[in-house]
């Protein structure tokens, strides 16, 4: 990226995506049309990762998302693509703010564990708030994409795509640029030792603030493309199993490529509708199959087929006792 | 001349251990300063307390005058205290380089840049003069893994140095590392450090590393310094020679 301009791989892919899409058939299209938005989501998480948290509750903020889209077309009689998404992102976002205190100075397990309880709450919210649809949630319509308004359901289809397509570049260069800087970097090096990045003068705290809220907004502009995609909103959005395939697709990724995170996407849905549909009751134990061999031959993910590094760490952060 | 660093009347328990009774402890600036004493005496206790990792109990530190007693590592880096660890503290997934680079960087800007590659013109051209200071050039793409302990002691220093410190307290340079290989650790080290006027506080259990590279040193013994002064004489201290260098003539 850094020889050809972020700008011109962001076209040549963008490009690339709306020309395949074109040609695909339709359950193709729409398979990855919802790959990309969970990739998103999952991108979000990779982001956290790579500050060393893991985040068991993203599905707070991909529901978040979906129901902040999805009220507004019902509410306000919002129908542009763009102004849903870019809605969903900012609620999702400013609910990371809200939460944020709440959760600094939790580590490891336990911010885990914290995420997950407080999506479960939401789920639970959702289930009995029948103004919002209860458990059976609520259905939307097709959205416009700023002057266009598709006349068939295929059409819809890939116009959505396309546009999907579009955000998902967008959010992968921009990650890619911001892995790179410094305080991407720095994000890796608090992982690390956050002894040494506050002995260097920086602040762990503030790492990790910034990169949670940065993953709510991303997981909240996933969740409003999935419920677009899908055309319907439920608590299920929160549910431990969506934020659970979150953590599966980053680490099935790896930090170290935001393509991976996209790839994997992708994967998993094929594995997913396959599995679904020749091993009906069977596809969570190939899900886990798959899982498990990522882990013993992949333990840094699809990502580190795609990007030589250094060799995995031998050892993680030193213990504080180090210090004596 | 006045102090560069002054801590007074420093102490600290922890729990029944006292590592610090009322430690009092001057520097100049550019000075060279030897910090001895046995296992446990409250030399890291000492380092830990002016870096702002431990909180001391009582007593004071006062750098160029301002008091920076309490104050978190965040912080006293800022005010010009640098440090290295007795276990060096890398990042270690990254290689050197990037562990350099990184310290650098945050030395280097109030507000880390979230866009723009990291690997600016500026700050690279920077890198390279530290990496040929410390004479680090050919491990700079290695895994901290692989390192040998004098090279991973070398990267810490360097990091530690990258926000130009008035002072810089050196917590075991050459601890881990083969007899042979110490004093031409040191040089490295010293002459890296040549030419600026930066304070290092030095701990060292070798007594021919403090004769030959302090220009002061402090003994400490049971959380108390019990001498202070040039080396010849600390070192012919009889108390010294009981407690901490175990050489009774
Ligand atoms: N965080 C801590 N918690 C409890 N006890 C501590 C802590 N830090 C230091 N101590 C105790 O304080 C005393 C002084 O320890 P300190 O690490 O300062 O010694 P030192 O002079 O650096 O020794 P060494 O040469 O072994 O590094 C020891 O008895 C140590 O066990
Ligand atoms: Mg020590």
């Amino acid at each position: 990226m850094r020889r050809f301009g972020p700008l011109a791989v962001a076209l040549a892919s963008f490009a690339l995506i709306a020309a395949l899409g074109g040609t695909a058939p339709n359950w193709v299209v729409f398979l990855t049309t919802m790959a990309f938005a969970k990739g998103i989501v999952a991108l979000g998480l990779v982001l956290l990762m790579r500050g060393g948290l893991v985040s068991f509750g993203q599905g707070l903020f991909y529901c978040a998302g979906a129901y902040a889209a999805g009220l507004a077309m019902r509410w306000a009689d919002a129908s542009d693509a763009l102004l849903l998404v870019a809605l969903g992102g900012a609620v999702a976002l400013l609910l990371g703010l809200a939460i944020a205190p709440l959760l600094a100075g939790y580590r490891s397990i336990f911010f885990a564990t914290l995420t997950l309880a407080l999506s479960m709450i939401a789920y639970g919210i959702l289930n009995k708030t029948y103004s919002l649809g209860g458990s059976d949630g609520i259905n939307l319509r097709a959205p416009s994409f700023l002057f266009y308004r598709a006349a068939t359901p295929d059409a819809f289809g890939y116009a959505l795509f396309v546009f999907t397509g579009l955000v998902t570049v967008a959010a992968a260069v921009l990650c890619r640029l911001h892995f790179d800087s410094m305080r991407g970097l720095l994000s890796l090096a608090a992982r690390d030792n956050e002894i040494r990045v506050e002995y260097l003068g920086a602040s762990v705290r503030r790492v990790s603030l910034g990169n949670f809220v940065a993953a709510a907004g991303l997981g909240g502009m996933g969740g409003a493309l999935a419920a677009l995609a899908l055309g319907h909103i439920d608590p299920d959005f929160a549910f431990w199993t969506s934020s659970g395939e979150f953590v599966f697709l980053a680490i099935l990724a790896g930090h170290q490529s935001v393509v991976a995170v996209f790839l994997a996407s992708i994967l998993l849905e094929l594995v997913r509708s396959f599995s679904s549909q020749y091993f009906p009751n069977s596809w969570q134990m190939a899900l886990g199959i798959f899982l498990l061999l990522v882990i013993l031959f992949l333990p840094e993910g699809l990502g580190s087929l795609l990007r030589r590094r250094n060799p995995p760490p031998e050892a993680a952060s030193l213990p504080v006792e180090s210090l004596k | 001349m006045t102090a560069l660093i002054e801590a007074r009347g420093l102490h600290k328990s922890f729990g029944a251990v006292v590592a610090a009774r009322d430690v009092s402890v001057m520097a100049r600036r550019g000075e060279r300063v030897g910090l001895i004493g046995n296992n446990g005496a409250g030399k890291t206790t000492f380092v830990n307390m002016v870096t702002g990792y431990v909180k001391p109990d009582r007593g004071s530190i006062l750098l160029d005058g301002i008091d920076i007693t309490g104050l978190p590592p965040r912080v006293v880096s800022r005010h010009g205290v640098s440090r290295s660890f007795q276990m060096p503290q890398l990042f270690q997934s990254m290689t050197p380089e990037e562990n350099m680079l990184m310290a650098l960087g945050i030395a280097r800007s109030e507000r880390l840049s979230s866009w723009r590659d990291a690997r600016t013109p500026d700050l690279m051209a920077e890198l390279h003069d530290l990496l040929a200071r410390f004479r680090l050039g050919e491990y700079r793409d290695r895994s901290i893994a692989a390192l040998p302990g004098g090279v991973r002691k070398l990267v810490d220093i360097a990091m530690a140095v990258t926000r130009r410190p008035k002072l810089l307290l050196l917590d075991e340079p050459t601890s881990g590392v083969a007899a042979e290989e110490k004093f031409p650790l040191m040089d490295v080290i010293m002459s890296a450090l040549a030419g600026g006027e930066v304070a290092v506080l030095f701990v060292e259990h070798d007594m021919e590393i403090v004769a030959r590279y302090a220009e002061r040193v402090l003994a400490f013994y049971d959380g108390r310094v019990i001498a202070d002064d040039i080396p010849t004489t600390v070192l012919g201290n009889e108390e010294v020679q009981r407690y901490v260098t175990g050489i009774v003539q």
